[in-house]
């Protein structure tokens, strides 16, 4: 008998005999024994040795065993102490009362040291059982404190990454569970240097922590690459590529992402595996479903990711809707889902924008669904450029050491064309001229235009002119897209020079394509009434810079920044 | 006096069970006995005699005396009704139970003791 299997068993009982007689008994088995005469002495000596069992005589002098029993199992608390009953009582409400007292079982006089034994090893089964169970329930306990906590750190942590965006917009409105983070539900948005907003809506599979835990890298690839002026494409593949990278098969992201570019009033979506978005716009109307085309982020390798965008034009007041599959997936008692149309609805009938969230609550409470704390919704509205203020970018070097005077020339080729976006690192190049850092958003926002009117109206030969409506929109884009795919052969050239001048310097950009070129009169003209989508880009260029001009019958742009220094 | 007292199989096992401690036990017995005897005869009330004979029994059937514990049982059950007319007939049956028995007790300490 190993030292845990001893017990130590408490023994009251008044008759000398059978008290002795029954420690032999006990003794003999390999446990320990304490013996009282009454029960008085029996409560007193469970008090302060804590025995594991309890043989109890019913009748006793001073305090009986059933008072004992009441009282030892009170000290004994949720501690399972096992008290047999050691009686020759036959009458019916005799065994009651020991059972009612407390008691756990009874030994019949003259005793067995048979049936004693068994009693025992049952008996010590009973409270080894207990004493798990307690000590499991106590360990679930623990446990479940860590885990909270774990989560309350997770959160703290997640929330000051994801409060680095720009969320607290005053064209935003949102709506998120506090808990959000735990079931999978993301909700990012960031200004690029430029001044577009990028945003994210994310649902990551499954609950708890495995659905929290791949939303930090997702919010690090996303804060990272846009604050860098990466587009979405370049984005979208990063935190695939990521995520399928880190994820186990059986967890992904659905996402929907979108670019919205005040400047140009447009918004380019991306939506794998999400609901449907929708464009609201502030002339009322049919919504127009932003429409899930893809898989969602971290199934698909690399090599097979479609980044493929969708570009909408927007009017100042339009808006753009998002949310998670907890809105349409509510369920009444019937298991019915809310489902779209009923969303639609909702949707056509919202009279006050401010109020569209609620609108949205109440049908769902008058539908009867339970309510679910997994419901996200994001409202956006098209505002005008200058509404937003842009955080001020922050640098780490004082700048003393930033060169003044270089020249650059790079040629991009068709298949470098294709992949590959050289606005951020053209962009950190720049950023190393002290004296336009405080216009980085305007050289962004000059060098993504020049750039991609040389890639779509020279390389790809588009005319801006399918731009003029919506549908020509889209169709512009998908053209786009196809042309960019097919691409063999043609080039962009991109040339800076910086030249120090006497109180400050001079950046001079050089953008030429390989295309035919376009009448720079007429355009410009166009421009300057301010026609349509399609002369904006120029303007805005313009706008922007000291000196716009274009040579080689429109081949070649070239755009003048001049700083001036602060010493 | 006749075995039939004393459950002998009873003896030999409770020999077996206390080894070393027979001897105590049988000692420990006796002197019990007397005491509990000496409840019998002072008690009371109804409630004291019932109580002492419970006991009576409890050790006496442990001790394999079981024509004792027999009496102790027919005791025990009959100071539950009234009038307690006649009782101390019982009780001296039981005395002179005891007494036998007693005599047996003590032969087999003293073949303990002999060894």
């Amino acid at each position: 008998m190993s030292s845990q299997d001893v017990l130590t068993v408490l023994i009251a009982e008044d008759s000398a005999t059978d008290r002795l007689l029954l420690a032999a008994i006990v003794q003999k088995q390999g446990h320990q024994v304490l013996m009282a005469e009454n029960g008085e002495q029996a409560v007193a000596l469970f008090a302060a040795q804590r025995p594991h069992l309890v043989l109890l005589d019913a009748l006793m002098p001073v305090m009986d065993g059933f008072e004992a029993a009441r009282t030892i199992k009170l000290l004994a608390g949720e501690t399972l102490v096992p008290v047999i009953f050691l009686t020759s009582l036959s009458e019916e409400e005799a065994l009651v009362r020991c059972l009612e007292a407390g008691g756990d079982d009874f030994l019949a006089k003259p005793y067995s040291q048979v049936i004693l034994a068994a009693k025992i090893k049952a008996m010590e089964r009973m409270r080894r059982l207990q004493a798990t169970v307690l000590e499991q329930r106590d360990q679930l306990a623990h446990h479940h404190r860590h885990l909270l906590n774990e989560q309350r750190v997770a959160k703290a942590v997640f929330d000051k990454v994801a409060h680095a965006g720009c969320l607290d917009s005053p064209n935003i409105r949102f709506l998120q569970s506090p808990y959000a983070l735990f079931n999978g539900d993301l909700m990012l948005a960031a200004f690029t240097p430029s001044g577009d907003m990028h945003v994210l809506l994310g649902d990551f599979t499954g609950h708890g922590l495995p659905a929290a835990v791949g939303a930090m890298p997702l919010a690090e690839v996303f804060y990272g690459m846009t604050a860098k002026g990466y587009g979405l494409a370049e984005t979208l593949r990063e935190m695939n590529a990521k995520l399928k990278r880190i994820l186990p098969v059986d967890m992904f992201c659905c996402a929907v992402l979108l670019n919205v570019s005040f400047q140009r009033r447009t918004v380019e979506v991306w939506n794998g595996g999400m609901p449907d978005a929708y464009l609201l716009r502030a002339t009322g109307g049919e919504p127009l479903p932003l429409v899930s085309h893809f898989l969602p982020l971290g199934v698909l390798p690399p090599e097979q990711f479609d980044d493929h965008t969708q570009v909408v034009p927007m009017a100042v007041g339009d808006r753009l809707f998002l949310l998670s599959d907890g809105v349409v997936d509510t369920r009444d008692e019937n298991e019915q889902l809310f489902g779209a149309e009923r969303l639609r609805q909702v949707l056509i009938a919202n009279q006050v924008p401010g109020q569209l969230f609620e609108d949205i609550q109440a049908a769902l409470a008058h539908f009867g669904g339970q309510p679910r704390d997994d419901v996200s919704m994001m409202d956006l509205c098209m505002v005008e450029s200058h509404a937003l203020s842009l955080p001020p970018l922050t640098y780490t070097d004082s700048g003393q050491s930033s060169p003044l005077d270089w020249s650059l020339h790079l040629e991009f080729r068709a298949e470098s064309l294709k992949r590959f976006n050289p606005l951020p690192f053209l962009l950190h190049l720049l950023q190393e001229i002290h004296g336009l850092r405080v216009r980085s958003g305007e050289l962004h926002s000059v060098l993504s235009e020049l750039y991609s009117n040389a890639l779509e109206h020279g390389v790809l030969a588009l005319d801006s002119r399918l731009k003029r409506d919506a549908c020509g929109f889209t169709e512009y884009y998908r053209e786009r897209n196809r042309r960019l795919q097919a691409l063999q052969e043609g080039y962009i050239r991109v040339g800076l020079q910086v030249e120090p001048l006497a109180s400050g310097g001079r950046l001079t950009i050089e953008v030429e394509d390989s295309g035919a070129g376009f009448d720079v009169e007429s355009v410009l003209g166009c421009s300057r009434a301010g026609q349509g989508f399609f002369g904006r880009g120029l303007s805005l260029i313009r706008g922007l810079s000291q000196q716009a001009q274009w040579l080689d019958g429109g081949r070649r742009a070239c755009v003048v920044f001049v700083w001036v220094s602060e010493a | 006096m006749s075995d039939n007292h004393i459950d002998r199989k009873v003896l030999s096992d409770l020999q077996e069970v206390m080894e070393d401690g027979y001897l105590y036990l049988l000692e420990t017995f006796l002197s019990d006995s007397e005491e509990r005897l000496s409840q019998l005869h002072e008690a009371k009330d109804a409630e004291e005699l019932g109580l002492a004979a419970h006991s009576f029994k409890g050790s006496t059937g442990n001790m394999g005396a079981m024509v004792l514990a027999e009496l102790c049982q027919q005791l025990e059950e009959r100071v539950k009704q009234r009038p307690l007319y006649g009782i101390e007939d019982l009780i001296n049956r039981i005395d002179r139970e005891y007494a036998a028995v007693r005599q047996l007790y003590c032969a087999e300490r003293q073949r303990i003791l002999i060894g």
